[in-house]
């Protein structure tokens, strides 16, 4: 293999306000290999090749860049300032996210934004142009095709085809595989290897340890923003890059309480369900969850675990199979009748869901109860028990506001979640004084300090004890392992095991969160 | 030298306060150049608005006050549509079909007036019994025209902007065919327009032709604050502008409400309708569709979709329209001097809001 060097990145610090999403990482990429970049969500990844595509720019550190695009030669310092600067120096990234006009052709899409377009566009040979590039590499798409025919997959080729018509010579996947069916990620994987060969340098980001085995040759692992590791593909194994990523050294403040388990709460069977783009999300989903239990869903963010919080919210409808809650029936009913019998939801995504940014505290907390005798009547909201409502949940749940008027978008992340927290389980606790309830907690604490997610995690433990029954999804292994008396992995819509955390092993957990198999189990 | 663009953290009470009166003076300024253009003297023009809108002391000495009443009656329907797409707006929810809405209720009220007598004979010749069909007919009319763009986004996610606007010509043209053809007055002389109304189908003035009507409008500014703020539902609407996933996620049903939202919006823009011919043409007459429910977007934008701000902005646009019409008379300039000031406020206000969110910053 040719071994010269494409890019070299060296020293990259990036610091957001609260959080240090780079810290000094080294990170560097041959021509005609395939490198891949791996870590947890929140490891540096993105913020790097957010970095190389000139999204960000770096507080500290270089960006080297080898030759061959016609804009640099030979071994060169660049400051890339802008997308359009990386393009230039012949970076492309393949977003997550496709960055496609729907109404325009595939040909359309590859010269959009082309400096060099005439008035008059010679569509001809733009056609013919990407005809030769799709032979080259191998990626078989229409030019003439509107890409709202096309499948996610053939859309994610387009996307790769508009980046070698830029010239790139360095391409970043960022998760390429995720919205991709097995046999169109293999395809990928064909594409990836033949323009390795030609020459290119493909940056391969991930969490799949399958196909970061399959597709790279070497890997660089990161972890809370800085570098842990890179190694060759051929020198490693799963398990060691899951411990690698995961964190071999991580000590596990297991400070979960044994309560008494008593009834069950939550019973779900053989559910399946389809993502917002009609893919299959969620597979034969069957477990139950008992008062006085949290149970831990692990897994890489998109393996299902986002509709599966939907379809127990009644935000998203089933398929097929039941969802029983305190034995009534919930299966495909509106939110609002969980809300009703006692299902609390602090969804993944706080602002875009569980918040009303620009509503004021006391609106956002009384979200779920303003329907409830404590705060209206059938008709009016009672201004002052909604004032005293709101005011003992700032309290209980130090909330810390100026006031119930500020605009819940001016509170720390923290507090935010803090809000949500009381909300959902003060409106719960008023319906059911008498019975047990059911809280879907999704990623509780990203993006919180240590002390706030400490905080988090001692209110769900309370709920735990007074006999409420928990669903813990979180991407954050620790905290599952740490709070949660099971612990359900899910890989690609499936649960693909679940066990006593006392007998979990983090690096099986690792294994079976990236779609391998764990033979004890 | 570059010019960033920041945002600013927090909004200052005087930033607040300053910004939509800096941007009211700009929108006036700008009109006054453009009458320095086609020759026009500003100040004179001004004055000349203010007092065609409110009168002068000579007049309001000898207990003349035909202008400020002029004033109150063109507020009364725009105070109504401004009330009307406000609440759809508050909901995110672009009904831009309020003209159509006003014209259909203007219609239903005088089908109920001209006709309702024939199919029951004998009915009792009260306005007492004759105005609360013919509000509710407005409000229905307006109400049902709205809910239709309304079932078509809720279930079936039509863009409800091209609908409400298209369902305007719909409503207008049918409109004019009644009036020109088929409810044409027999003894009218050939001029288009039903015939006039009974007595007992005419709200009552107060002085000129300034009628009952503007209570109705007052009342329902203050109906439509009780039920945006004071209410479940409002709060409802509340959360479903604010973030539509939000209110999902709260177990607020929003194709009811949208539904629900729509019928009050139509029916208030009808109950404008309804006012309209009853107060003032007691007849279905030509000019029905004087671009009130247009103007009621800018009004409800300017006043941020706030009840009260609507009542105050709806009558300020009242004063300019008639204000337009005294300088056409008195002055020879063209009335639509009005419209462009109207356009002038909403374009600085607007970009207003900008200033009011980001700040300018200049780095060398």
């Amino acid at each position: 293999m040719n071994k010269s060097i494409a890019l070299n990145m060296q020293g990259i610090s990036k610091r957001f306000p609260g959080v240090v999403a780079a810290d000094n990482v080294e990170f560097s990429v041959y021509k005609g290999e395939i490198h891949g970049l791996l870590g947890e969500n929140g490891a540096g990844k993105t913020t790097l090749m957010s970095i190389l595509c000139g999204l960000y720019t770096p507080d500290e550190g270089q960006i080297s860049l080898m030759g061959g695009s016609s804009a640099v030669d030979g071994i060169g310092n660049v400051r890339i300032g802008s997308p359009r600067e990386a393009i230039e120096y012949g970076i492309g990234m393949v977003h997550q996210h496709f960055r496609l006009v729907q109404g325009h052709t595939v040909a359309e899409n590859c010269i959009l934004g082309l400096a060099e377009q005439s008035i008059l566009i010679d569509v001809n040979s733009v056609v013919k142009r990407i005809s030769n590039i799709g032979e080259r590499y191998h990626i078989k798409v229409d030019p003439s095709a509107y890409v709202w025919q096309l499948s996610i997959g053939e859309q994610q080729r387009v996307e790769i085809l508009k980046m070698l018509y830029r010239n790139a010579d360095i391409l970043i996947l960022d998760e390429p595989t995720a919205v991709l069916t097995p046999q169109e990620s293999q395809s990928l994987g064909m594409t990836l290897k033949t323009m390795a060969k030609e020459g290119k340098a493909v940056i391969f980001i991930s969490h799949k340890l399958d196909e970061v085995m399959d597709f790279t040759d070497r890997v660089t692992v990161l972890r809370n923003g800085q570098n842990v590791q890179t190694v060759e593909t051929s020198n490693t194994d799963k398990e060691s890059l899951a411990n690698l990523m995961v964190g071999r050294d991580v000590v596990f403040a297991v400070n979960r309480p044994e309560f008494m388990l008593y009834s069950t709460v939550l019973e779900v069977n053989g559910i399946t369900a389809q993502n917002d783009k009609g893919i299959t999300a969620l597979s034969d989903i069957t477990f139950s969850v008992r008062s006085g239990e949290i149970l831990g869903v692990a897994g890489v963010s998109g393996n299902g675990q986002q509709e599966l919080a939907e379809v127990l919210t009644g935000l998203r409808k089933s398929a097929s199979g039941y969802v029983k809650v305190l034995g009534s029936d919930l299966t495909n009913r509106s939110p609002a009748n969980f809300i009703d019998a006692g299902v609390g939801h602090v969804p993944g995504d706080r602002i875009g869901v569980g918040l009303a940014g620009n509503l004021s505290v006391s609106d956002n907390l009384i979200m779920k109860a303003y329907r409830g005798s404590e705060v209206s009547t059938s008709v009016f909201l009672r201004s002052d028990a909604v004032d005293r409502y709101v005011d003992r949940l700032i309290y209980d749940f130090d909330v810390d506001t100026p006031d119930r008027y500020t605009p819940v978008r001016n509170l720390s992340g923290g507090n935010q979640q803090k809000a949500i927290l009381a909300r959902e389980i003060s409106a719960r606790n008023d319906q059911n004084v008498d019975k047990e309830g059911l809280l879907i907690a999704v990623q509780p604490t990203r993006g919180l300090d240590v002390g706030a997610t400490e905080t988090v995690r001692e209110l769900l433990l309370a709920q735990c004890k007074q006999g409420d029954a928990i669903v813990l999804i979180s991407d954050d292994l620790d905290e599952i392992i740490g709070i949660s008396t099971r612990i359900a992995v899910m890989f690609s819509g499936y649960i693909v095991g679940i066990m006593n955390a006392d007998e979990a092993n983090i690096s099986d957990i690792g294994i079976m969160m990236a779609g391998g198999h764990v033979n004890n189990l | 030298m570059k010019i960033n663009v920041e945002r600013r953290m927090s909004s200052s009470r005087a930033i607040a306060f300053l910004v939509p009166l800096t941007s009211v003076g700009l929108a006036l300024g700008f009109g006054g150049v453009l009458m320095a253009l086609v020759g026009a003297d500003p100040i004179a023009t001004y004055a000349a608005m203010l007092e065609g809108a409110f009168g002068n002391a000579e007049q309001w000495s000898v207990g003349q006050f035909y202008s400020v009443t002029e004033t109150l009656v063109k507020a009364i329907p725009l105070m109504l549509t401004g009330l009307a797409v406000g609440v759809a707006f508050r909901m995110l929810f672009w009904n831009i079909g309020a003209e159509g809405q006003l014209v259909l209720g203007g219609v239903a009220a005088s089908g109920i007036a001209l006709w309702l007598g024939d199919f029951v004979p004998g009915s009792i010749q009260s306005p007492w019994i004759y105005l609360p069909l013919m509000a509710v007919a407005g409000v229905l009319a307006g109400g049902i025209w709205a809910v239709i763009p309304a079932i078509l986004k809720a279930y079936l996610k039509v863009n409800e902007i091209i609908t409400t606007l298209m369902l305007n010509y719909v409503a207008i043209l049918w409109y004019k065919y009644l009036v020109n053809v088929a409810w044409k007055d027999p003894d009218g002389y050939g001029f288009p327009g039903s015939a006039k109304f009974g007595e007992c189908c005419r709200i009552a003035r107060i002085s000129g032709r300034l009628h009952w009507g503007v209570m109705v409008a007052l009342v329902c500014g203050i109906v439509m604050w009780v039920i945006l703020d004071k209410t479940k539902w409002g709060y409802q609407i509340r959360l479903i502008g604010e973030n539509i996933s939000a209110a999902k996620y709260a177990g607020v049903n929003i194709g009811r409400n949208i539904v629900g939202v729509m019928l009050l919006s139509g029916g208030l823009a009808g109950l404008a309708g309804m006012v309209e011919v009853a107060g003032i043409s007691h007849s279905l007459q030509e000019g029905l569709n004087v671009g009130y429910g247009f103007t009621a977007i800018i009004v409800a934008w300017l006043a941020r979709l706030n009840p009260w701000g609507i009542i105050l902005v709806a009558n300020v646009f009242a004063a300019i329209l008639v204000g337009g019409d005294q300088i056409q008379m008195t002055m020879g300039l063209p009335g639509s001097v009005a419209h462009v000031l109207q356009g002038a406020m909403l374009f600085f206000v607007l970009g207003g809001d900008f200033f009011q969110r980001y700040r300018l910053t200049i780095t060398r």
